[in-house]
C-alpha cells in the first residue's frame, strides 16, 4: 500500500503525501511504544523486585536452621496477562529487555509450538541461554567456547556445569572494567525461564521439567515466569499436587486490555497533537472489532496505522493533514488540479453555495483567492480540535457521573457520539441534561472544579472566559452556603416563633404563611443555579461540540472509508468466496456475466455453474443429476448449432469439464465424498440461494 | 540394641547408618542381607517400590554413601533418552573412578555400546572385586524408552558378565512393569508408609538449636494433628513444619508464656495451622508470601489465593461462542430444534424425555459437537446478526489455545472439526452475566 507512485503522477503531491504519511506515522508509533512503556512500568518493576528477592537467601547463604530444613522450591511467577494473546509477545519482549538489563543476562523464552517434548524444551532452553552468553562475551573476550548445539548433551547436568564456567568466569575477572559490566548482574544471576503460553503446553512436559529443575534448584538458581492468558486456576489444573507444591508461586496481574485501549485512545485520538483524525464510523469499526473480537491493542494500532495509509493514498488532498506550521506553504503551493479537487470535496461545495454570488465566483474560478480560504478554512478547523477536546472532556466529566450513564461510561463512548451527529439533538443527551439538573451541591461542585482544571491545562486561548464564568459559578456555590445557614437561622427562628405562640388564630395565620413561602420557594437559590450552569455546559457542547462532518473540508483530515476498513479487518471469506461463485460478475466485471436474479448464464466459469446447481440440492447430491444439470446449462449457449440434440451420451469435454468443476468445489471444501452412497457428494455447507 | 549386624561392615559404620534412617531398620538390615560382602555377587535386580516420600531413594542413597559401596545413581526422568541415561551411567563411573576431570565425552546410542563400554568402564576401575550398584530412581520412566532397555537392566549381570547389580526405586508396583514377552524378575521389596508415630519421630530429629527438643517435638505433635489428615508427605509436613515454627515460638520469645505452657501454645497456633492447610498447603499462596505475612502480622484473608482470581474477561462474541459450545456440548442435538428455533412444533413427550435427560447430562461429561452445529447456535442466540468473518473463526481456534474448548479428532480440518467445551457450569454462568 507504500506504493504511492505508481498510481499517480505528481500533480496530486504524492511524493509529499508519502513522506508526511511516514513521518507522521513515525511520531504515532514512537508515542504509542512510549505510552505502553509507561503503563507495563508497574508490572515489570513488581517483577524485577520479585526476582531479586527470589534467590537472595541463596546468595546469602544462610546455614540458618529454617532454611536448612525448609524444602527449596522453585520461585515462579504467575503473569496473569488477559486473553489478548496478540500483545502479550510486546510485553514479555520489554520483559526480557528489562531483566536482561537489570538483573540476569541469562533469559530464556519458551513457547509451547517449539517444546512438543521435553527433549525439545530442553534444547530450545539450553540454545537460548548459552547462545546469550556468547553474545554478551563475545565483544570481551574471544575464545570463548564456541558451544555448538547439536554437539552438546541436553541435560540438566551439562547446564549447570555450563552455569559454573559462566559465573565463575565472571568471578575472576579482576579488571575494573569488567567489574563494571557485570556489577548490574549480581554475583550468581538467577537464570530466568519464561513460558510464554502456559496454556499450550503438555502437562508431561511441564511437570518432567519441573521436576528435573527442582532437584537441581541448589546449583542452579532458576526462576519461572508463567505467561497466563485465562486464569491462574490452570497452574492447578495443569499440575498435580505433587509438582505444584514445588513451586513457589506468586501471582501478577497485568492492566487489563480495556484500561490500555481508554488510554490509548486518551493519548492518540483525543488530542490535537496529530492533524490525522479518524471519523465516527470508523473509530466504531476499530473499536467494535477490539470489544467484540480480540481485545487485542496491537490490533487496533495496526487498524489505526492503516487507516493512516489508506488516507494518504486515497485522498489527493492529504497532502494538507499536517502540522499548522507546514499548512501556509503547503497550501500556497497547491497545482491547478489540486484545487479543483478541493472545489469537489462537497464538504466545501456546502460552504460555496451558503456564500454570496460574488465570492463564489471568485472561489470557483480564481486559484489563489481559494488558497487564501483554504488556508483560513484549514486554520479554523485546526482551532475547532484544539477546543473540541477540553470541552469533550468537560462533558464527560458531567456524564460519567449520571446514573446509568445514558451517553456511556466511557469518553470514547461520548467521543463517538459527537463524531456521529449533532450531539445535542439526541435522546440522550436530553436525558442526561435532566439527569443532571438533579445533581447534589457536592457533587456539582468538584465538577466543576475538575472541569475548570481542564480548561486551564488545555491549550485553547478562548477558555479564559468560560474559566472565569465557571469559577464564578463556583464563588457563587460557596456564597450559597453562607445563605443557606443564615437562612436556616431565620427558619429557626420562625420555628421559635411558632412555638411561642399560643393563639389559635395566629398559629393558623403563620401556618399559612409557613406554607405559602414553601411553595413559592420552589425554586431555591441552589436551583436556580443549577439550572445555570447545566444551561452554561449545555451551550458550551452546542458550541464546541459541532460534529466533524459539519466543518468545512473535513474531508482533509478525517478518515471515514469504514467499508473500506471493514473489508480489511474483519474479512468474511465465506461471504467473499459466495460473492465469487454465485456472482462472478461482482469480481471479473465482465458485461457478460451480468445476470439479474437467480437465472445461471453459461457464460460464467465452470465452477460457479456447478455451485450454483449444487445450491439448489439437499445434503446428498446425486452426481449424475447434478452432471446432467451441467451439460443443460452448458449446452443452452451451443443449442443452435447442436446438431446431435438427441444424443444421450454426455460430451466427453463437457464431462471433463464438470468434473474438474466438481473437484474445485472439493477442494474449496463445499463437498466431500460421502460413504453413504458411492454415486453420491455430501454437502458440506448449509441454506441453499 | 543395634538391629543392624553384619560381619562385613564395621559395627560403627552400621551404628551411624542406623541413625540416619529411622524407622527403616528392617528394610536396610534385609538389604545388607541381600547385599552380602562386598566381593560377594548380589541379586542382578532389586525393586524396590512404595508411595511417595516412604524413603526409598534416600534410604538408599545413605546406606551406598555411609557403607561407601560402589554405585551409580541416576534419575531417569531427569535422562530422559535411553542415549542420556546409558552415557550419564558411564559419565559418573568413569568420573568416580579416574577422580579427574572427565576425559572425553562418552558417546553411547544403543545398549550393545553400553554394555562394552561399561565392561572397559569397570575394569580401568578394577572394580572385580566389589559389586556395583547402579540405582535408577523413577524407574516408571524406563517403561516409555526403547522396549530392550528394561529387560536388559534387569540382567545386566548376566549380559555384562561384572558383579554388577541394579536397583530399580519406583512409586508403582512391579506388576505394571512386567513386559507383556516377559523378562527376568527381579526381587521386589516394599516400603511401606510411615505411621503416625515414625512421622512424629522423624520430624522431631531435627529440631532448631535453640529450643530443646520436647518443646519441637510437642509442636510436630500439634502440626501431625492438623495436617496428618490431608497430607502424608514428609517433605511437604517438613517445610510446614519450618514455614510455621516462627509463630509457634512468639508467645515464647515475647515472655507470654514458657516453653512447657503446651495449652497456651496451642490455642496460638492451632487456628493459624488450619488458615495454613487452606492456603499454603495448597499452594494458593507462596510460602514465601506465607513468611512475609507472619512477619507482618497481617491477616491472610488480605492476599488473595490464586484461585481467587477465576474470573476471565473475554471479548463479546467469544463469550457467546463459549456458551454456544457449552449448549452444544451438554444438550442432545434432538432438543436444539426446541430449544433454539422459534417456530418448532408441538412439545411432545416432554415428560418422558426429561426425566431420561435430567439425570444424566452433566456427569456425563461434555459431548463431541461439529462445528457447523457450534455456529448454528450462535447465530440463534446473539441478538443481532453475526456475520462469519474471520475473526469468528480465529477466536474459535484461539478458545480451543486457550483451553476453554479442546478439539476432537484431529484430523482434516476440511473433514468437518468437532470440538468439546471443558469448561464448568460455573464458568459459563460467569460468563453469561
Amino acid at each position: 500500500a507504500h506504493d504511492f507512485r505508481s498510481r499517480n503522477d505528481d500533480s496530486e503531491d504524492t511524493e509529499l503525501r508519502f513522506v508526511t504519511c511516514q513521518s507522521l506515522w513515525n511520531q504515532i508509533k514512537s508515542e504509542t511504544e512510549q505510552i505502553q512503556e509507561d503503563l507495563n512500568k508497574q508490572l515489570l518493576d513488581n517483577l524485577v523486585s520479585f526476582l531479586s528477592r527470589s534467590h537472595s537467601e541463596f546468595q546469602e547463604k544462610t546455614t540458618e536452621w529454617t532454611c536448612r530444613m525448609k524444602f527449596r522450591e522453585i520461585p515462579t511467577a504467575a503473569l496473569v496477562l488477559g486473553v489478548n494473546v496478540t500483545d502479550h509477545d510486546l510485553t514479555f519482549r520489554g520483559l526480557a529487555d528489562v531483566l536482561q538489563d537489570n538483573v540476569t543476562p541469562y533469559v530464556a523464552l519458551l513457547e509451547a509450538k517449539d517444546c512438543p517434548g521435553i527433549k525439545n524444551l530442553m534444547q530450545k532452553l539450553m540454545g537460548q541461554l548459552m547462545n546469550c552468553d556468547i553474545d554478551e562475551d563475545s565483544l570481551e573476550d574471544e575464545d570463548c567456547v564456541q558451544v555448538s548445539q547439536n554437539k552438546i548433551r541436553c541435560s540438566m547436568s551439562s547446564l549447570i556445569s555450563w552455569y559454573e564456567s559462566v559465573t565463575k568466569k565472571t568471578d575472576s575477572e579482576t579488571p575494573s572494567k569488567k567489574r563494571n559490566s557485570s556489577s548490574r548482574h549480581w554475583q550468581s544471576p538467577p537464570v530466568v525461564v519464561i513460558f510464554k503460553d502456559m496454556e499450550s503446553f503438555t502437562t508431561k512436559v511441564l511437570q518432567d521439567f519441573l521436576v528435573i529443575s527442582s532437584q537441581h534448584i541448589h546449583e542452579l538458581p532458576l526462576v519461572l515466569i508463567f505467561g497466563i492468558a485465562t486464569s491462574p486456576m490452570i497452574i492447578h489444573r495443569l499440575l498435580p499436587h505433587s509438582v505444584s507444591s514445588l513451586l513457589c508461586i506468586e501471582l501478577f496481574q497485568s492492566l487489563s486490555c480495556k484500561e490500555h485501549l481508554s488510554t490509548i485512545i486518551d493519548k492518540l485520538l483525543l488530542t490535537s497533537q496529530f492533524p490525522f483524525k479518524l471519523g465516527g464510523k470508523v473509530l466504531q469499526v476499530l473499536i467494535n472489532i477490539f470489544l467484540y473480537h480480540d481485545f487485542s491493542v496491537q490490533n487496533f494500532i495496526k487498524g489505526f496505522q492503516l487507516c493512516i495509509v489508506e488516507h494518504f493514498y486515497s485522498q489527493p488532498l492529504s497532502v494538507l493533514c499536517c502540522q499548522l506550521v507546514d499548512l501556509k506553504k503547503r497550501v500556497y503551493s497547491l497545482a491547478h488540479d489540486q484545487c479543483e479537487n478541493i472545489r469537489r470535496l462537497p464538504s466545501f461545495r456546502r460552504y460555496v453555495e451558503k456564500q454570496e454570488s460574488g465570492k463564489q465566483i471568485e472561489l470557483l474560478t480564481n486559484d489563489s483567492f481559494l488558497k487564501e480560504e483554504t488556508e483560513k478554512l484549514l486554520k479554523d478547523l485546526h482551532h475547532y480540535h484544539e477546543n473540541y477536546v477540553p470541552i469533550l472532556r468537560c462533558l464527560h466529566v458531567f456524564t460519567s457521573s449520571l446514573p446509568k450513564y445514558p451517553l456511556g461510561k466511557q469518553i470514547r463512548e461520548l467521543h463517538c457520539a459527537c463524531l456521529e451527529n449533532r450531539v445535542w439533538e439526541t435522546e440522550e443527551y436530553e436525558s442526561s441534561l435532566q439527569l443532571a439538573r438533579m445533581l447534589n451541591k457536592t457533587d456539582l461542585v468538584t465538577m466543576l472544579q475538575q472541569c475548570v482544571e481542564i480548561l486551564m491545562s488545555s491549550s485553547g486561548k478562548e477558555f479564559d472566559k468560560t474559566v472565569q464564568k465557571l469559577k464564578e459559578f463556583l464563588t457563587q456555590f460557596q456564597n450559597l452556603e453562607a445563605e443557606a445557614s443564615q437562612e436556616r437561622d431565620v427558619s429557626v427562628s420562625s420555628q421559635k416563633e411558632l412555638q411561642k405562640k399560643t393563639d389559635l388564630y395566629h398559629l393558623q395565620k403563620t401556618l399559612l404563611e409557613l406554607k405559602e413561602s414553601r411553595r413559592s420557594k420552589k425554586l431555591t437559590k441552589f436551583e436556580v443555579l443549577r439550572f445555570e450552569v447545566v444551561d452554561y455546559i449545555d451551550s458550551l457542547v452546542r458550541k464546541y461540540l459541532v460534529p466533524a462532518d459539519d466543518r468545512t473540508l473535513h474531508e482533509i483530515m478525517y478518515f471515514n472509508a469504514a467499508t473500506v476498513l471493514r473489508g480489511h479487518l474483519n474479512a468474511a471469506p465465506r461471504t467473499a468466496l459466495h460473492t465469487a461463485l454465485n456472482n462472478p460478475h461482482w469480481y471479473l466485471k465482465n458485461q457478460a456475466l451480468k445476470c439479474d436474479g437467480g437465472g445461471i448464464s453459461n457464460k460464467a466459469p465452470d465452477i460457479c455453474i456447478v455451485y450454483k446447481l449444487h445450491l439448489e440440492c439437499g445434503r446428498l447430491i446425486n452426481l449424475v443429476d447434478w452432471l446432467e444439470a451441467f451439460s443443460t446449462v452448458v449446452m443452452a449457449a451451443e443449442e443452435p448449432n447442436a446438431d446431435a440434440a438427441s444424443s444421450d451420451q454426455v460430451d466427453d469435454i463437457i464431462h471433463a469439464r464438470f468434473i474438474r468443476a466438481v473437484s474445485e468445489l472439493e477442494l474449496l471444501g463445499f463437498i466431500k465424498p460421502s460413504k453413504q452412497k458411492t454415486d453420491h457428494v455430501a454437502r458440506l455447507t448449509w441454506g441453499g440461494c | 540394641m543395634p538391629n543392624l549386624e553384619h560381619p562385613a561392615y564395621p559395627a560403627a559404620d552400621l551404628l551411624h547408618l542406623e541413625s540416619l534412617v529411622p524407622c527403616r531398620e528392617s528394610q536396610v538390615s534385609m538389604l545388607l542381607s541381600i547385599f552380602g560382602e562386598r566381593q560377594q555377587f548380589s541379586l542382578p535386580s532389586i525393586f524396590i517400590y512404595g508411595h511417595t516420600s516412604s524413603g526409598k531413594t534416600y534410604v538408599m542413597q545413605t546406606l551406598l554413601t555411609t557403607l561407601q559401596l560402589p554405585h551409580v545413581f541416576v534419575n531417569c526422568v531427569e535422562y530422559f533418552t535411553s542415549r542420556l541415561l546409558l552415557e550419564e551411567i558411564l559419565t559418573q563411573l568413569q568420573s568416580s573412578s579416574s577422580g579427574t576431570e572427565q576425559t572425553c565425552p562418552v558417546h553411547c546410542d544403543t545398549l550393545n555400546d553400553f554394555v562394552r563400554l561399561f565392561k572397559q568402564a569397570v575394569a580401568s576401575r578394577e572394580l572385580q572385586d566389589q559389586t556395583l550398584y547402579i540405582v535408577l530412581d523413577r524407574a516408571e520412566q524406563l517403561r516409555e524408552m526403547e522396549a530392550n532397555i528394561l529387560p536388559a537392566f534387569l540382567r545386566l549381570q548376566e549380559l555384562t558378565d561384572r558383579n554388577v547389580t541394579v536397583v530399580l526405586l519406583s512409586e508403582i508396583v512391579w506388576e505394571l512393569f512386567r513386559p507383556n514377552v516377559g523378562c527376568f524378575e527381579p526381587f521386589t521389596m516394599y516400603f511401606p508408609d510411615y505411621s503416625i508415630g515414625h512421622l512424629q519421630k522423624i520430624l522431631s530429629q531435627n529440631h532448631p538449636p535453640e529450643y530443646s527438643a520436647d518443646f519441637y517435638s510437642a509442636y510436630i505433635n500439634i502440626l501431625l494433628g492438623v495436617f496428618y489428615m490431608v497430607c502424608r508427605d514428609l517433605k511437604e509436613l517438613q517445610h510446614l513444619a519450618a514455614l510455621n515454627f516462627a509463630k509457634y515460638c512468639e508467645p515464647v520469645v515475647r515472655g507470654e508464656a514458657n516453653e512447657r505452657d503446651t495449652r497456651k501454645l496451642w490455642k496460638n497456633i492451632e487456628p493459624h495451622l488450619k488458615k495454613a492447610m487452606q492456603t499454603v498447603y495448597l499452594r494458593e499462596i507462596s510460602s514465601s508470601q506465607w513468611e512475609r505475612l507472619q512477619h507482618d502480622g497481617g491477616e491472610p484473608g488480605q492476599l488473595k489465593g490464586l484461585s481467587a482470581h477465576t474470573h476471565v474477561e473475554l471479548p463479546y462474541y467469544s463469550k457467546f461462542l463459549l456458551i454456544a459450545a457449552y449448549l452444544a456440548s451438554y444438550n442432545p442435538v434432538r432438543t436444539d430444534k426446541r430449544f433454539f428455533l422459534k417456530h418448532h412444533g408441538k412439545i411432545r413427550k416432554t415428560n418422558f424425555m426429561k426425566k431420561h435427560e435430567k439425570t444424566s447430562n452433566h456427569l456425563l461429561g461434555p459431548k463431541p459437537f461439529p462445528l457447523d452445529r457450534l455456529l448454528a447456535i450462535l447465530y440463534s442466540i446473539v441478538d443481532n446478526r453475526v456475520a462469519p468473518t474471520a475473526n469468528i473463526f480465529s477466536q474459535i481456534t484461539s478458545l480451543v489455545t486457550l483451553q476453554l474448548l479442546s478439539m476432537v479428532g484431529q484430523n482434516d480440518q476440511l473433514d468437518g472439526p468437532r470440538y468439546k467445551c471443558t469448561v464448568s457450569l460455573d464458568f459459563i454462568r460467569a460468563i453469561a452475566r
